[in-house]
């Protein structure tokens, strides 16, 4: 018997709900109805099995990327190291860094491959890539907790921006960070960028050695996590408002210098209630009026 | 709880097999999907589990329920594939096939279910109250909202009986009534409580599952068993602490000193005087008019059912101990000089002899069972030849279960059946404004019988063809409302 993924409709009859294992979709595209309904026809028919292809080079995809390209066979697991293999060099990272957005890439790229469609995404858990056409925009909200009322902020992204992926990574996540960040949203050209990307960002929002952060090896929560033994952030205790700054400042840096080689377009990180905006490159971006009381005390632009 | 997936112990880690990520997950913990979870070294699922969930519908939606937990007489015996017929869609009349005839392979055997949503205008509920008190007159009539839904029928062993709706009141009144009536049953049996009122009697908040609500008091127990079934029961317990028991009940009030029970204990008489009409020794039809006071009566001082205490017998200083047949009333009395019952502190022994009625009452609950007959056109799509399915149920080749329930057929003729709303699915009930209500209904037989009475062969399709179906219906998602 062929495990088949769940794909369904959504209530509100537009976006589908695709599922298989832990891949959670939401996909929506939008352009003539017939290209639509081939667009979501083709996204089903990629997303069958695309687990189980992943799943056939899993061990290989959980071991430290070389920044040399390794002999991976599944497209999507060779874009999931080509996204980590820049960081590769300077730090421990694998190529499940950037499964997500991986595979959100690969079903938006069916879709488009089938159908003329003016607007399109696929949300990968928050993990999304993205098609724009023509004057078509796509808006990115920023919640502060999912459980909050109201964006901290939105970010416009038009089709002329060069922007097709966006990523949030945190300690909040499914999975598990080495920083404290409780969200790093990154800007990318693709989707497995930009995870992988928020992810590097993420560990480095970080302050090490301080008691109040309590750290447990990833591999004591998920006995095969390829973070094996590192120490992964499971609560993050009272912090002063310097040390929320400096470890914010730790993150800044690594995500200008990232933008500085081209490998993003912009990130948000947020610690602590506090929010920082590294360069968006005129991606239009603002706060809409306060939701909460602790909403964005300093946004400095780096 | 059902599990499709499979599990291997590695320790105290389990392997998961749900899908390919093959996750190890520890006690406590959940696999990398979050979906499933080590609980005490069991592979659980920890969202709402969503029956059709490998039965998909690609581009259509699903039908979700939360299963319930113990139900072991799968339809479809595959792996956690139960395909009920809850959104299965209908025609009606029912010329066409209908919408489902799923086989599989149950130990080699082809076994074939017939899905379909019958409508069912023949139908109604008969709801059980557990209660002593008196909700009205036998055939009284029960409304909703004002309209005749049904009428009070016969007590059974503490509980009242309501039989509701029937084709009379869905169809053969006003609109209205049809109306109210399809949705009082419609809300009766998807659990949902409804406010019911008898003429010349109570109020009562009927909702299945639950403790019925009369006159705004909700019932906690149902008595422990009529008047002279408690002086039996508990005749010994009293001996020697109280001279007297009077257990006051609307239907059989009992005295200890007059009761069989009491004479084999050699209990001397106190010279109590009932009113109502004596049965039997020590045993009293009618002593009040019935109610929601003690013991169902209307009384609230229970000192109204006694005459005088005779003083040939009769001493100052005895005492007396009257009690309802739940324990829900009780009080201690002693004789003064002038033999007159005077109410006193209950004695610590004869307290926890109340309590011990109370804790022998069970809880009460209100029941409701869907009725219908499948009789008429809805076998037409199951066989081109109706009354051969009948006789196979009856000849208990084909099994007949509602939203994947058990349900009793009843003898005789057609297939008119009952099922307890309680063990099936969130909104397995919905309607048409025939009015009639649309409930499921599966028929499940072997495939060679199946052809033998006439099915549909050409429309029977193999389970794992479900999958691609886009004619599942949507169903309103209601979560936790069962186990």
């Amino acid at each position: 018997m062929k495990r088949l993924p769940q794909a369904a409709l959504l209530p509100d009859g537009r976006r589908l709900h695709l599922q298989d294992g832990p891949i959670d979709l939401i996909v929506e595209a939008k352009g003539k109805e017939a290209d639509v309904r081939a667009a979501y026809q083709a996204a089903v028919h990629r997303f069958t099995g695309l687990l189980d292809e992943l799943c056939e080079e899993l061990a290989e995809l959980r071991q430290a990327a070389a920044p040399a390209r390794r002999a991976l066979n599944g497209v999507v697991a060779r874009r999931m190291h080509a996204a980590v293999a820049p960081f590769a060099a300077d730090c421990f990272i694998t190529p499940m860094a950037a499964v997500a957005g991986a595979v959100a890439e690969e079903i938006l790229g069916a879709m488009l491959g089938v159908a003329q469609l003016t607007r399109a995404y696929v949300n990968n858990g928050g993990d999304i890539a993205l098609h724009l056409g023509g004057d078509e925009t796509f808006t990115v909200g920023l919640m502060d907790r999912p459980d909050s009322h109201g964006l901290l902020r939105t970010m416009m992204i038009r089709a002329e921006d060069p922007i097709r992926g966006i990523a949030t990574s945190g300690r909040h996540g499914r999975s598990f960070s080495l920083g404290i960040a409780d969200a790093v949203t990154v800007l990318a050209q693709t989707a497995s960028q930009a995870d992988a990307a928020a992810t590097i960002i993420g560990n480095a929002v970080d302050l090490p050695g301080h008691t109040a952060i309590v750290r447990v090896p990833a591999n004591e929560l998920q006995p095969d996590s390829d973070l094996g033994a590192r120490l992964v952030t499971r609560e993050v205790g009272a912090l002063t408002e310097a040390e929320v700054e400096d470890a914010l400042e730790a993150g800044s840096a690594c995500a200008r210098k990232l933008l500085a080689a081209g490998l993003i377009e912009g990130a948000a990180l947020r610690l602590c209630g506090e929010t920082v905006v590294v360069e968006t490159r005129g991606i239009e971006s603002r706060s809409p009026q306060a939701v909460r009381g602790d909403a964005p005390g300093s946004l400095m632009h780096a | 709880m059902v599990t499709e997936a499979t599990s291997a112990a590695i320790g105290d880690k389990i392997r998961c097999d749900a899908c390919p990520v093959m996750c190890y997950i520890k006690p406590g913990a959940a696999g990398a999907c979050d979906r499933y979870a080590n609980h005490d070294g069991q592979l659980v699922r920890v969202d709402p589990h969503i029956v059709l969930e490998q039965t998909v519908s690609h581009g259509g939606r699903l039908v979700p329920f939360q299963a319930t937990g113990d139900w072991d007489g799968k339809i479809v015996h595959e792996p956690s594939i139960v395909v009920t017929a809850i959104g299965a869609g209908t025609t009606y009349p029912d010329y066409k096939p209908a919408p489902f005839i799923v086989s599989s392979e149950i130990d080699g055997v082809d076994m074939v279910t017939v899905v379909t949503e019958g409508i069912f205008s023949y139908c109604g509920v008969k709801v059980k109250i557990d209660t002593d008190r008196y909700l009205g007159p036998e055939t009284a009539t029960v409304r909703a909202q004002g309209e005749a839904v049904g009428h009070v029928t016969t007590s059974e062993y503490g509980s009242q009986m309501l039989s509701l709706g029937g084709v009379h009141h869905l169809t053969g009144g006003s609109k209205k009534e049809g109306r109210v009536t399809c949705d009082a049953l419609m809300d009766l049996s998807n659990c949902n409580p409804v406010e019911l009122t008898i003429d010349g009697g109570a109020t009562v908040v009927v909702q299945a599952g639950c403790a019925p609500i009369v006159n705004g008091v909700a019932e906690e127990r149902m008595r422990v068993g009529c008047g002279s079934a408690t002086i039996g029961m508990f005749a010994k317990q009293w001996q020697g602490k109280v001279d007297e028991v009077v257990v006051v009940d609307d239907h059989i009030t009992g005295v200890l000193s007059e009761h069989q029970a009491g004479k084999l204990l050699d209990i001397p008489d106190t010279g109590i005087k009932m009113k109502g009409r004596r049965s039997t020794p020590g045993r009293y039809f009618q002593v009040a008019e019935p109610g929601t006071g003690w013991g169902g009566t209307r009384i609230s001082d229970p000192l109204s059912v006694l005459g005088p205490f005779d003083p040939k017998t009769a001493r100052p200083g005895m005492t007396m101990l009257m009690v309802s047949t739940t324990g829900e009333h009780a009080a201690y009395y002693e004789l003064d000089a002038a033999l007159r019952p005077v109410e006193k502190q209950m004695p610590l022994d004869l307290k926890l002899s109340v309590e011990r009625i109370q804790e022998n009452c069970e809880p009460a609950l209100c029941t409701v069972l869907f009725m219908g007959g499948a009789g008429g056109s809805l076998r037409a799509g199951v066989t081109d030849n109706p009354v051969r399915l009948t006789r196979s149920v009856k000849d208990a080749l084909t099994r007949v279960t509602s939203g994947g329930a058990p349900v009793y057929v009843w003898p005789g003729g057609g297939i008119t059946f009952m099922v307890d709303v309680t063990q099936m699915p969130a909104g397995a009930f919905g309607y048409v404004p025939t009015p009639a209500l649309v409930a499921p209904i599966e028929f499940t037989l072997k495939l060679s019988d199946y052809a033998a009475l006439g099915g549909h062969m050409d429309f029977v399709r193999p389970l794992a063809s479900l999958r691609d179906s886009a004619e599942i219906r949507p169903m309103p998602y209601l979560p936790g409302r069962r186990a």
